[in-house]
C-alpha cells in the first residue's frame, strides 16, 4: 500500500472512452493491500477492463466475500454499487440481486479461500445456476490476511515461508468448473495485463457465469523460493494455451481474424472474442479434451492460461427460470405486488 | 534502447527542468523546500551560490526557468519560480556571516574587471575568496552597469541593488567610479594585470535612421540612453503623448516609465503580430494593466516634424502571411497611417560597442566587429583577456551574464595558475535517497492541486506618484505557503535498480500520470509509442532500464510528467525504485582551486 492516495493528477493526453471518460475515472479508494500485492494488479485490470467496455459506472455491480481479495472491490469503479459479503456467501448475495436487476453487470471478487474453502458450496451451485456474472479468483494460494498458511489451492509440495512443506493435495478451481458445467472458464496471471483484461472483459460481457481463475502472487507470504505461486515460479511455469482477444459489438467491423488459427466466437450481444490458439493441439470449445489437457499440464507443475473453454450457447438463470425479461424495479408495482387476495389465491392452489 | 546511463551527469540534471534551464543551475526545487519550512537565510544561499543576486534577479530575471518547468506541462502555469526567490531575499537574515572569509595574504595575482555590472560582480565575487587583489573599473560614479542604469527602480528598487552589490565590494575590491576605460592598450601594458576581463555590457542603443530622424532630434530618444538619463535624474519629465518603437523588455521598460513622467497617452509600436514579440509574456501583461496600447502590424516610415518640432510619426500598415509553423511567408503593405507624439523613444535593440580596444593587441574581432570569444572559456584570442556577459555574445540577460562571470572566474583562476583554460573540471551529480521509514520521504511528497499565486500589486492610482515605488509587493504569507506547495520536487529522482523487480506491476498501476510501462525493448521511436500514455514530448528522455531478470522486458520511464510523488517507490515490495535527490555540481572557481589543492586527477 501507500500512505498517499493516488493524486488526482493525470496525464493530459489519457485517452478517453464512448463515455468522454478515462481510465483514471474507474478508479477506486486508496488500496491498504501490501506493496507489489497481485491483486493491485488486478484491480488495475478491472479498470482497464471497465473503461474499455464503455460501463457505466452507475451500471455496475461489484460483490466480494472476505479477504485479502475481497477488499478489492473497493479500490476500482467508485461509482459502482458495492456488497461486501459473509465469507464465502458472496454468490448467494450476488444471485438475489441478479434475480432481482438483470441489466446491471456483476462482478464477485474472491480468494481462493473465500472461494474454496467456506465458499465452495455456494461457488459450486453459482456455476449449477449458470448465473450472468464474472467471478474473478485471486488467487495466491495462502491464507494472506492471517499470515500465510496454505489454503485449499496451495500445491502439494509448495513451501511455507517459515518452512513447512504443504501434503494436502489442491483443489484446482478450473477443473471443478469444468466438471460443474461452467459455460466460461479462463485461467489468467496479475502479472500478464495484455492477457488478462481482454480475458475479464470478455468475462463481463459472455451471458452466464464466467470464471477468471488469476494467479496473484502473495508478495508478503508466498513469493520465496520453494511457492508454487511466486511471482517468478508462475512466470516460469505458466503457458498461454488460448489468446483471447475481445472485440465489443461496436467494434465488430473493423476486427481482422483472418490469421490462420483465430476462431472467433460470436456472444449474445454480438460481440466476438476472437480465439488465437498458442498450441495448436488445444481446443477450447470441447470441455472433455480441453479438462484432459489441463488436468495433464497440472500434473506437470505447468498452469495452461487463456481462455480454456467457453460455450457462448449456454443458458443463463434468467433463460432456465423463464423471468420476467426486464428488471424487477420496472414492473409496475401492482403487477409485481397484487396484494392479500391474489396471494390467498396462490395459496388456495397448494391446499 | 541502450539502458540509460545515470552515471552521465547531464541525465538527472535534465529531468530537473527549471534547474538545467537555469544558465547558472541554480538548485531550484531545493531553495524552494526550504522555505516551506521557513528556512530563507538558508534558501538565499542556496540560491547566492549558484545565480550571486537573488534579490534582484528576484524580481527581474528573464526567468528561462518557468517555461521550462514541469508543472506548467503537467497543468497550465508553472511554479512562480522567481517570485519565490524574492521571498527568500525579502525574509532572510544577516547573511555577512555566511559571505566567504577574504584571506588577508593576497595571492600575488592581480585581476581587472573593466564594468561594475553583474559579470563582473560574479567574476569579483567568485576569485576574491581566493585570494585575488581585484579592481574594477567602472565609468560612472555607482557600480551596478544595466541593472542601476536600465531597469527601473519601480521593478528594481535601490536598495536591493546595494545590498547585493556591497556583499561582494565590501569583500575588499578595489572600486573605481567615475573611472571609464579609454585605451586598452594603456591598461594593458601599464596596468600590471596578470588577467583582464571585459564585463562592460551592450552599451549601444540601435537608431532608427529614417527620414526626420535629425530634425526632430530633440524628442526622439534612444531606449536604452534614456533610461541611463531617468536613472540618474537628468531626465525628470517626458511629453503627453509618446510612442515607444520596438517591443522588448526595453520598450516596456520605457513605456511605464514615460507613464511615471508625466505621459498619459503611450503606445508601444510593433511591426509583427503578437506571437512575434520579444518581450516577455509577464512585462507585456504588467504594462497592459498600466493601459498602455500596444499596437501590431506598424512599420515606421518617417518622422513627422513641423516648425523644428516633432509632431508624431507615419507608420506603413503592414499584413502577413505565416504558413503552418507560424512562420512569416510574405509582407505587405497595405496602408498608412500618422500617430501625434510628442516623444518617440527607440527601442528596438542594442549592440556591443568597443571604441576604447586598438584592434592591434591580438584581441581579434569578427566581421560584425564583435570580439571573437571562445564560448566555454570566454578567452578571447589574447590570452589573458576575458569577455562575459553582453560583452561577450551581445545583448542577453543577467541571469546568463553571472553564469558567464563564473565561468570566466574558472578561466581567469586557470589561467592565473598556470594552467590552460580549457582543463576545467567536469560537472557532476550526486545522488542521496531521500528514504526516511516505510513510507516518509525527505521531502513532501503529496501532490498539492493548488493553482499558481498571483503577485499583488501596488494599485494603479497609487504607483504612479513617484518614480521608485515598487509596482510588485511581495506573496503574502499565506501566498508563500500555498506556492511553495506548487513545486513537484523534480530533483528528487526516481531512481530505478534493475535487479530488485519483480515485475509486480505495482508501479505501474499507482502512477498518477501514466509515466511507467515495463516492454519489450525497441528502438527509441517505436518505444515511445507502446508506452502507457504515449511520450510525445521527444525533448524528455525515456528512462529505460536493462533487461529485468524474470521476463527480459525492460522498464521505460517517460521523465515529461512525472510529478514525483515517489507511490511508485512506495508501492515497491522489493525498494526497486527509490527517490534520490539529485545535486548537480557545477563547478566554480572555488572548487578548481580545492580540486588543485588535494591533487584530484582532472581527467575522468
Amino acid at each position: 500500500m501507500t500512505f498517499l492516495p493516488k493524486p488526482k493528477v493525470r496525464h493530459p493526453s489519457l485517452p478517453k472512452n464512448a463515455l468522454g471518460l478515462t481510465r483514471r475515472d474507474y478508479e477506486g479508494g486508496l488500496s491498504t493491500l501490501c506493496a507489489g500485492c497481485g491483486h493491485d494488479s488486478i484491480t488495475a485490470a478491472i479498470v482497464e477492463a471497465t473503461w474499455g467496455l464503455d460501463i457505466e459506472p452507475q451500471n455496475m455491480v461489484k460483490l466480494s466475500g472476505i479477504g485479502c481479495s475481497s477488499k478489492t472491490t473497493a479500490y476500482f469503479v467508485s461509482g459502482g454499487h458495492g456488497f461486501n459479503s459473509v465469507h464465502g456467501r458472496m454468490p448467494s448475495i450476488a444471485m438475489g440481486a441478479n434475480a432481482a436487476n438483470r441489466d446491471l453487470t456483476y462482478i464477485g471478487v474472491s480468494g481462493d479461500g473465500d472461494t474454496l474453502s467456506i465458499g465452495l458450496g455456494q461457488f459450486c451451485h453459482a456455476i449449477r445456476r449458470n448465473l450472468n456474472m464474472a467471478y474473478i479468483i485471486e488467487n495466491n494460494g495462502v491464507y494472506g490476511l492471517t499470515k500465510g498458511q496454505f489454503s485449499a489451492s496451495a500445491d502439494v509440495g509448495t513451501k511455507a515461508k517459515k518452512g513447512e512443506v504443504n501434503q494436502q493435495p489442491p483443489i484446482d478451481p478450473v477443473l471443478l468448473a469444468m466438471t460443474l458445467g461452467a459455460t466460461f472458464v479462463a485461467r489468467s496471471f496479475s502479472g500478464d495485463k495484455q492477457q488478462l483484461v481482454p480475458l475479464i472483459q470478455a468475462a463481463m460481457r459472455h451471458k452466464g457465469f464466467a470464471l477468471v481463475d488469476v494467479l496473484s502472487p502473495c508478495v508478503t507470504f508466498n513469493d520465496h523460493e520453494g511457492s508454487t505461486k511466486s511471482y517468478q515460479y508462475t512466470r516460469e511455469h505458466y503457458d498461454a494455451a488460448v489468446h483471447a482477444d475481445f472485440v465489443p459489438f461496436e467494434r465488430e467491423i473493423s476486427a481482422e481474424y483472418a490469421e490462420g488459427d483465430s476462431l472467433p466466437v460470436v456472444l449474445h450481444d454480438g460481440s466476438r472474442i476472437l480465439l488465437r490458439k498458442l498450441d495448436s493441439n488445444y481446443d477450447p470449445t470441447n470441455r472433455e479434451a480441453a479438462s484432459a489437457a489441463i488436468q495433464e499440464r497440472l500434473k506437470k507443475g505447468e498452469f495452461l492460461t487463456g481462455l480454456l473453454f467457453v460455450d457462448p450457447k449456454g443458458r443463463e438463470f434468467h433463460d432456465v427460470n423463464e423471468t420476467p425479461a426486464i428488471p424487477l424495479n420496472q414492473i409496475p408495482h401492482g403487477r409485481l405486488s397484487p396484494g392479500s387476495a391474489a396471494l390467498a389465491k396462490v395459496l388456495a392452489r397448494y391446499r | 534502447m541502450q539502458p540509460t546511463d545515470t552515471a552521465q551527469p547531464d541525465y538527472f540534471h535534465k529531468v530537473v527542468d527549471c534547474q538545467w534551464a537555469c544558465p547558472a543551475h541554480t538548485d531550484v526545487p531545493e531553495y524552494i523546500r526550504l522555505i516551506a519550512q521557513g528556512r530563507f537565510t538558508d534558501a538565499y544561499m542556496v540560491n547566492r551560490h549558484s545565480n550571486v543576486f537573488p534579490g534582484i534577479l528576484g524580481r527581474v530575471c528573464d526567468r528561462p526557468c518557468e517555461p521550462a518547468c514541469r508543472r506548467g506541462r503537467v497543468e497550465e502555469k508553472p511554479v512562480a519560480i522567481c517570485r519565490l526567490k524574492r521571498v527568500a531575499a525579502d525574509n532572510k537574515d544577516d547573511i555577512s556571516s555566511r559571505l566567504p572569509r577574504i584571506p588577508k595574504l593576497k595571492n600575488g595575482k592581480k585581476v581587472a574587471l573593466i564594468g561594475a555590472g553583474c559579470a563582473s560582480l560574479t567574476v569579483a565575487n567568485d576569485l576574491m575568496p581566493l585570494g585575488y587583489s581585484v579592481t574594477i573599473f567602472e565609468q560612472w560614479g555607482v557600480p551596478g552597469g544595466l541593472m542601476r542604469t536600465n531597469i527601473p527602480s519601480f521593478r528594481l528598487p535601490a536598495e536591493v541593488l546595494n545590498e547585493e552589490i556591497a556583499n561582494i565590494v565590501n569583500m575588499g575590491v578595489d572600486l573605481k567610479l567615475n573611472h571609464p576605460i579609454r585605451s586598452m592598450r594603456e591598461l594593458l601594458d601599464q596596468g600590471g594585470f596578470d588577467a583582464v576581463f571585459v564585463g562592460a555590457g551592450a552599451p549601444k542603443g540601435k537608431e532608427l535612421k529614417l527620414p526626420g530622424r535629425a530634425e526632430g532630434g530633440a524628442n526622439i530618444h534612444i531606449g536604452i540612453t534614456w533610461l541611463e538619463s531617468v536613472a540618474f535624474e537628468h531626465v525628470k519629465s517626458i511629453g503627453k503623448k509618446v510612442l515607444i518603437i520596438g517591443v522588448g523588455n526595453t520598450a516596456m521598460d520605457c513605456c511605464r516609465t514615460s507613464l511615471r513622467l508625466g505621459a498619459d497617452d503611450v503606445k508601444v509600436m510593433a511591426r509583427k503580430p503578437r506571437q512575434f514579440f520579444k518581450a516577455s509574456a509577464w512585462e507585456l501583461e504588467d504594462a497592459e494593466e498600466e493601459h498602455v496600447k500596444i499596437v501590431i502590424n506598424r512599420s515606421p516610415r518617417n518622422f513627422v516634424v513641423e516648425n523644428g518640432k516633432l509632431k508624431g510619426m507615419t507608420f506603413d500598415v503592414m499584413e502577413y502571411d505565416t504558413d503552418e509553423q507560424g512562420r512569416i511567408t510574405a509582407e505587405r503593405i497595405t496602408g498608412e497611417e500618422f500617430l501625434e507624439a510628442d516623444d518617440v523613444i527607440l527601442a528596438i535593440g542594442q549592440e556591443n560597442a568597443f571604441p576604447w580596444i586598438e584592434r592591434d593587441l591580438g584581441i581579434e574581432f569578427d566581421k560584425w566587429d564583435v570580439p571573437k570569444v571562445d564560448v566555454k572559456t570566454f578567452e578571447s584570442s589574447r590570452a589573458g583577456v576575458f569577455f562575459g556577459g553582453d560583452a561577450a555574445f551581445g545583448p542577453k540577460n543577467i541571469i546568463w551574464a553571472v553564469e558567464h562571470g563564473h565561468q570566466a572566474a574558472v578561466s581567469i583562476h586557470n589561467h592565473c595558475q598556470g594552467k590552460s583554460t580549457t582543463e576545467r573540471l567536469p560537472p557532476g551529480v550526486n545522488l542521496q535517497s531521500t528514504k526516511m521509514g516505510m513510507h516518509e520521504w525527505a521531502y513532501s511528497n503529496d501532490y498539492n492541486p493548488a493553482e499558481r499565486r498571483l503577485m499583488p500589486h501596488v494599485s494603479l492610482k497609487e504607483r504612479f506618484k513617484k518614480l521608485d515605488i515598487e509596482v510588485e509587493l511581495g506573496f503574502t504569507a499565506e501566498q508563500i505557503e500555498k506556492e511553495v506547495q506548487r513545486c513537484l520536487n523534480c530533483d528528487v529522482q526516481t531512481v530505478f535498480e534493475t535487479k530488485l523487480c519483480i515485475e509486480c506491476d505495482a508501479c505501474i498501476d499507482i502512477c498518477p500520470v501514466d509515466c511507467l510501462t515495463i516492454t519489450q525493448n525497441g528502438e527509441e521511436a517505436d518505444l515511445r509509442t507502446r508506452l502507457k500514455a504515449p511520450a510525445k514530448n521527444v525533448t524528455q528522455a525515456l528512462y529505460v532500464s536493462s533487461a529485468l531478470k524474470h521476463t527480459g522486458r525492460v522498464m521505460v520511464k517517460d521523465e515529461d510528467l512525472c510529478v514525483h510523488c515517489g507511490l511508485c517507490a512506495e508501492r515497491c515490495p522489493t525498494a526497486a525504485w527509490d527517490m534520490q535527490k539529485s545535486f548537480v555540481k557545477w563547478p566554480h572557481a572555488e572548487d578548481e582551486a580545492v580540486a588543485s589543492a588535494a591533487k584530484i586527477p582532472l581527467a575522468i
